[in-house]
C-alpha cells in the first residue's frame, strides 16, 4: 500500500491508502479529520470543499496521490488557534447555520472566493454551487459580503 | 433585512420570589398549580443530590374561537384542534419524565426527547431555561435524550411543536429551580427570600454577598425547603425570550466541531454501504458471487440482508467500489411498473367528482363556477446528510446512534428485530444534518443494526447520495380537484378535493392520533374514528382560513405500497399553496385585486395584518417589467400566520427567477427572531425549489433523479439577493410553531406570480421540470468524479 505525504491544516500527515483513493476518505476514514462533508461524491453538491494551497478544491473527487507534498486545509485548519478567521466570525455575526452539515464547506468556499478577489460581485456569489438544503443562501451572502467588507 | 419594531426589552424584574399576581394558583401538596393558557403546569422537586425539578401537565378541553364572517364558513378541524395539539397532548401525561438538573458546577442541564435537525430548538428552549433561571445562555445545556420508552408519545420531533410543547413547562421548570436557589440562600444567611434577588447563575442578598448556584444546588435539592410558590416572568420582564440569539452549536459548526452520525468516533465501526435493487423496495434473492465482493480491496466483511447487500471495508469508496461489483438477483420492489404518469392518473381517478355542479347545468343564472386541477409529483427529501447509522450490536444489547425524529418506535422495531428486550437497545439520537420529515423513519438504522449482528462487529453505514434520492421515502405525488361558485360579490362554496399516494405515518403519529381523537371537537371526532390517518393529518394541519361559504376539503389516499413519508408541512405545501393560486383565479374572475380580495374574504384580522405588511414593504402593484410580475399568498398553519408578496422574473418562461421576497409572519409570541427568521428563508428555498424546479420523475418503479445535479434543489443561483422578513409585533393570540408554515404562502405566490408575468395558468409542478441530464444506471453506484 502506497504512502501518501502532505500538508494538513499546518502539520504533515502520511497516511496509506491507494492512490486513486479520494482525499475525502483519506481524511475522514484514515485520518479522522470529519469537518469535510460527504454529501454526493461526484464533485455536486461541495459539501467536502477544502483548500488546497489557495484554491477551494472538493476532496471527493480528488485522488490522495495528487496532494502529495501540498499543502491541505480543511475546516479545522482554518482559525489560528482561539482566534477565528473572519469569515468564520462572519458566519457567526450572520447566524447563517441551520443543521450546520453543509456550512464548513460554505465557509471554505467563501474563504477561497475572498482569497480570489476582495470584493467579490454579485455574480461570484451567485456562482457558489454549494448546496444548502436548509436554505441559508441569503444569510451566506450576507456573511460573504461582511467578511469582504472587514477584510477589505 | 428589516423586522418590525419590537418592545425594547426591560431588565429584569428581580421581584420578590413568593409573590406575584397570584391569580388561580393554587397548591398542591408540596408542588405548585400553574395554569398558563388551557394547560395546568404543576412543578415539583425530584429526589436527587442536586437541584432536579420536573413539571406535570394537565390540558383542558380545547374550545372554537368564534370566526367573524361575510359569507362565514365554519372553523376548520385545524383551527380548533391542529396536529401539534395532538403532539402536545400525547405527550403531557409524561412531561413529568423531562428533567432540569442544575449542578454543583452551576450549569444547568436538560436533555430534550426531540430532535435538533437545524430547526434550532436546543437554541430556542434553553433560551426558555436561561429567561427563568438568570442564566447566562452559556450556562445552559439542551442536549438530546436517547430514546427513553417511558416517554410513550413525547418523543416525536414532527408537527411543529417542539416550542409549543415545551413554553410553559420549561419556564415553569427554570422558575422553580430559581425559586429553590432563592430559598437556599435564604435558609443559608438567615435572610428573608424576598430580600433577595437572582443575576447571572448567583443569588444576590442585599449586602452584596452572592451565591452561585452551583454552591446552592445541594442545598436547593432539599426538601425540607418546603413548599415555594413560583409564577414564570411575565413577558415584560424578559429579557432573553424574544431577542435575537444565535445557535447555539454556532461555534461548532464554523470550525469543523460539529458531531453528525457520521463523525462519531465509536471504536471500530468500519464504512459500510448497500448494493440495493434496480426498483424501489426491491429485495435481494440471491448473492451470486460473495468470494469476488470479499476480495475486492480493503473489504472486511459482505452481509446479505432484506434490503441489500451489504459490505464492510475500510473507507467509503472501498465499501462503495466493492457494491459495485455486487452481482445479486432481486425481487422487484412493489412499483416496478409504476411512473409519474401512471401515479397521477390513479390519483385523477380515486377523487370523486366535486358536489356543486358546474355553470351552464341548473345552477341559477349569475352563479358561476370557477374550476382547477393542480399536479404536484413525488419530490424528495434530500438532507445534506444522508441516511446513516453506527450500529454495535453483542450477544445481550446492541447501541445504534442516529437522527431520529421517533427514537422510541426506532428502538422498538429494532428491539423486535434483533429479539433483544427492549431496553436492551440504546438508540442515541445525533444532531442531524437536516431532515424536513424524512428522519421519523429509521431504515438506515435497522439495516445497521442487522449488518452488525450479521457480522458481529460495530459498523457505520451510510446510504450514498444516489440511494437516498432513489430508494428513499418520496413526498407523495398528489392531484388537487377545486371547484369555488360566486355570485354577487360572495363566494358561495368551495370545494377542495385531495388525492395523494399514502403516506405512511407508522413512526408513532399514527398512534398519537388515535390516543388523542378524543380530544376532537365534536363532529370532526367521528370523521377521525373512521377515516385513515391520512385524512386525519389533513383535517389537523390544512387550514381553510377564508369565508368562502360551504367550505369543503376532502384527502383521499392511493395506497401504492411506495415507500413514502411525511415532508416538511406534509399536505399543506401543496394543498394550501394550490389553493391559494385557485384564490388569485377566483378574484381575478369578480374582477378583484388579489391582495383586496383577499383583505375581504380572509376570515381573521391576524391573517389580513400579515397581507398588509407585505403589500405594504413589497409596494404591491408597483409597475414591473413585461415578463416580469409579483405574486402574493397568504398561509396560516400551526396557529402561525404568514404572507408573501414574491417578484418573478419570468422573460424566460422555462427558467423563471424569483428575485425578491416579503415575508411577514406572526407566531403571536416570538422565542428567538433570529431561528422565526431563519426558518421563514429556509421554507422559502423549500417554496422555489418544489414549484420551479426540483421533483422526482419516477420512471419503472425507480425515481430517474440521484444526485443535486439532477434533483434541483435552489442553490445560491436560484435564491433571491433581496428578502425581507418581517416579524410581527407580540399579541395575544395563540403560541404559533415555525418550522413549516413558511412553505405554502410563498409557493401560492409564485404560482401567482408566474400566472401573471406570463398569463400560463399553473397547473403542473414543478413548473419547470426536464429530464436535463443523463440518468444512472438503476442499482450501480456512480464512481468519484475525478477532476
Amino acid at each position: 500500500m502506497p504512502t501518501h505525504t502532505f500538508t494538513l491544516n499546518g502539520e504533515t500527515v502520511s497516511v496509506e491508502a491507494p492512490d486513486d483513493l479520494p482525499l475525502l476518505w483519506a481524511l475522514r476514514d484514515k485520518l479522522g479529520v470529519t469537518g469535510p462533508k460527504y454529501g454526493c461524491g461526484i464533485n455536486v453538491c461541495k459539501a467536502c470543499t477544502s483548500l488546497l494551497g489557495d484554491e477551494a478544491i472538493n476532496p471527493c473527487s480528488v485522488q490522495v496521490s495528487a496532494v502529495e507534498g501540498q499543502q491541505v486545509t480543511t475546516i479545522e485548519g482554518l482559525a489560528d488557534g482561539d482566534t477565528l478567521h473572519p469569515v468564520q466570525e462572519a458566519w457567526l455575526e450572520m447566524d447563517v447555520a441551520q443543521c450546520g452539515y453543509c456550512q464548513p464547506g460554505q465557509i471554505m468556499a467563501a474563504v477561497a472566493l475572498l482569497k480570489r478577489t476582495s470584493r467579490p460581485t454579485d455574480e461570484d456569489i451567485r456562482a457558489i454551487e454549494n448546496v444548502c438544503r436548509c436554505g441559508t443562501y441569503f444569510r451566506i451572502r450576507q456573511a460573504i459580503e461582511s467578511a469582504a467588507a472587514k477584510m477589505s | 433585512m428589516t423586522r418590525s419594531a419590537r418592545r425594547t426589552p426591560t431588565p429584569p424584574a428581580p421581584g420578590p420570589v413568593e409573590s406575584g399576581p397570584g391569580s388561580g394558583r393554587h397548591r398542591v401538596a408540596g408542588a405548585l398549580a400553574v395554569p398558563i393558557g388551557r394547560r395546568r403546569i404543576l412543578a415539583y422537586l425530584v429526589a436527587a443530590p442536586v437541584l432536579a425539578v420536573a413539571t406535570r401537565i394537565t390540558i383542558d378541553a380545547v374550545s372554537p374561537d368564534a370566526a367573524s364572517a361575510a359569507v362565514p364558513s365554519g372553523p376548520s378541524v385545524e383551527d380548533l384542534f391542529d396536529i401539534a395539539d395532538a403532539i402536545i397532548l400525547a405527550g403531557s401525561p409524561t412531561m413529568a419524565l423531562v428533567t432540569l438538573r442544575v449542578g454543583t458546577d452551576g450549569v444547568a442541564r436538560l436533555e430534550v426527547p426531540r430532535a435538533e435537525t437545524g430547526q434550532g430548538i436546543t437554541t430556542a428552549l434553553a433560551m426558555l431555561l436561561a429567561e427563568e433561571l438568570d442564566l447566562p445562555m452559556s450556562a445552559v445545556e439542551v442536549t438530546c435524550a436517547d430514546a427513553r420508552p417511558e416517554l410513550l408519545f413525547n418523543q416525536l420531533t414532527a408537527g411543529s411543536a417542539s416550542v409549543r410543547a415545551f413554553y410553559d413547562p420549561l419556564r415553569v421548570l427554570g422558575a422553580t429551580a430559581r425559586a429553590r436557589m432563592v430559598a437556599a440562600a435564604a435558609r443559608r444567611w438567615n435572610v428573608p427570600a424576598g430580600t433577595l434577588t437572582t443575576r447571572d447563575g448567583a443569588v444576590v442578598a442585599p449586602d452584596g454577598r452572592t451565591a452561585s448556584y452551583g454552591s446552592l444546588s445541594v442545598e436547593a435539592a432539599q426538601a425540607s425547603l418546603g413548599d415555594i410558590t413560583v409564577t414564570p416572568k411575565p413577558d415584560s420582564a424578559h429579557t432573553i425570550i424574544g431577542t435575537p440569539v444565535r445557535r447555539a452549536d454556532g461555534r461548532d459548526i464554523v470550525t469543523g466541531r460539529k458531531k453528525f452520525t457520521m463523525d462519531l468516533d465509536v471504536p471500530g465501526a468500519k464504512p459500510t454501504m448497500l448494493r440495493r435493487p434496480p426498483t424501489i423496495n426491491g429485495t435481494v434473492r440471491t448473492l451470486r458471487n460473495r468470494a469476488e465482493v470479499e476480495a475486492m480491496p480493503g473489504v472486511l466483511g459482505v452481509a446479505v440482508i432484506p434490503s441489500g447487500v451489504a459490505v464492510v471495508a475500510e473507507t467509503f469508496e472501498q465499501a462503495r467500489a466493492a457494491v459495485n461489483v455486487v452481482d445479486a438477483t432481486f425481487t422487484p420492489g412493489p412499483v416496478p411498473h409504476e411512473s409519474n404518469d401512471t401515479i397521477m392518473a390513479k390519483l385523477r381517478a380515486a377523487v370523486p367528482p366535486v358536489l356543486v355542479p358546474p355553470s351552464g347545468t341548473i345552477l341559477p343564472t349569475g352563479v358561476t363556477t370557477i374550476d382547477a386541477e393542480f399536479e404536484w409529483p413525488s419530490a424528495c427529501h434530500a438532507p445534506m446528510e444522508t441516511e446513516c447509522a453506527i450500529a454495535d450490536v453483542r450477544e445481550d444489547r446492541a447501541d445504534v446512534w442516529s437522527g431520529f425524529q421517533a427514537p422510541i418506535v426506532a428502538q422498538q422495531t429494532i428491539a423486535i428485530e434483533l429479539g433483544l428486550p427492549q431496553d436492551k437497545v440504546t438508540a442515541h439520537v445525533v444532531p442531524a444534518g437536516g431532515a424536513f420529515g424524512r428522519r421519523v423513519f429509521f431504515e438506515a438504522a435497522l439495516e445497521a443494526a442487522q449488518v452488525s449482528r450479521a457480522l458481529k462487529r460495530p459498523i457505520k453505514l451510510m446510504w450514498p447520495r444516489a440511494d437516498d434520492m432513489r430508494h428513499g421515502r418520496v413526498r407523495p405525488a398528489n392531484f388537487h380537484r377545486m371547484r369555488a361558485t360566486v355570485a354577487a360579490g360572495q363566494v358561495l362554496t368551495f370545494e377542495q378535493r385531495v388525492a395523494g399516494v399514502s403516506t405512511d405515518y407508522r413512526h408513532g403519529l399514527g398512534e398519537i392520533l388515535t390516543a388523542t381523537a378524543t380530544a376532537l371537537p365534536a363532529g370532526s371526532r367521528e370523521a377521525l374514528g373512521n377515516d385513515a390517518f391520512g385524512q386525519a393529518v389533513f383535517m389537523t394541519m390544512v387550514a381553510s382560513p377564508y369565508n368562502f361559504g360551504v367550505y369543503t376539503k376532502n384527502q383521499f389516499d392511493v395506497n401504492l405500497g411506495m415507500a413514502t413519508a411525511s415532508y416538511r408541512s406534509v399536505p399543506c405545501q401543496t394543498a394550501r399553496g394550490s389553493e391559494e393560486i385557485m384564490v388569485d383565479e377566483i378574484a381575478a374572475a369578480m374582477g378583484r385585486d388579489p391582495v383586496d380580495f383577499r383583505r375581504e374574504f380572509l376570515k381573521e384580522d391576524r391573517a389580513r395584518a400579515v397581507l398588509d405588511k407585505v403589500a405594504e414593504v413589497g409596494d404591491w402593484g408597483r409597475t414591473m417589467p413585461s415578463g416580469c410580475a409579483q405574486g402574493v399568498g397568504y398561509h396560516m398553519e400551526s396557529r402561525t400566520h404568514t404572507a408573501a408578496l414574491i417578484e418573478l422574473d419570468a422573460r424566460d418562461p422555462k427558467n423563471p427567477q424569483v428575485t425578491k421576497a416579503v415575508i411577514a409572519v406572526d407566531v403571536a409570541k416570538c422565542v428567538n427572531p433570529l431561528g422565526l427568521e431563519a426558518q421563514m428563508l429556509g421554507c422559502l428555498a423549500e417554496a422555489i425549489s418544489l414549484t420551479l424546479k426540483a421533483g422526482l420523475h419516477v420512471v419503472d418503479g425507480l425515481p430517474l433523479e440521484g444526485s443535486y445535479s439532477q434533483y434541483h434543489f435552489a442553490r445560491q443561483r436560484d435564491y433571491p439577493a433581496d428578502v425581507q422578513v418581517i416579524i410581527m409585533p407580540d399579541n395575544d393570540g395563540r403560541l404559533g410553531g415555525a418550522g413549516e408554515v413558511g412553505m405554502a404562502a410563498p409557493t401560492g405566490a409564485i404560482g401567482n406570480a408566474f400566472a401573471r408575468a406570463t398569463g400560463i395558468r399553473p397547473r403542473v409542478f414543478p413548473l419547470n421540470f426536464p429530464v436535463d441530464f443523463e440518468p444512472f444506471a438503476p442499482g450501480a453506484l456512480p464512481p468519484p468524479a475525478y477532476v
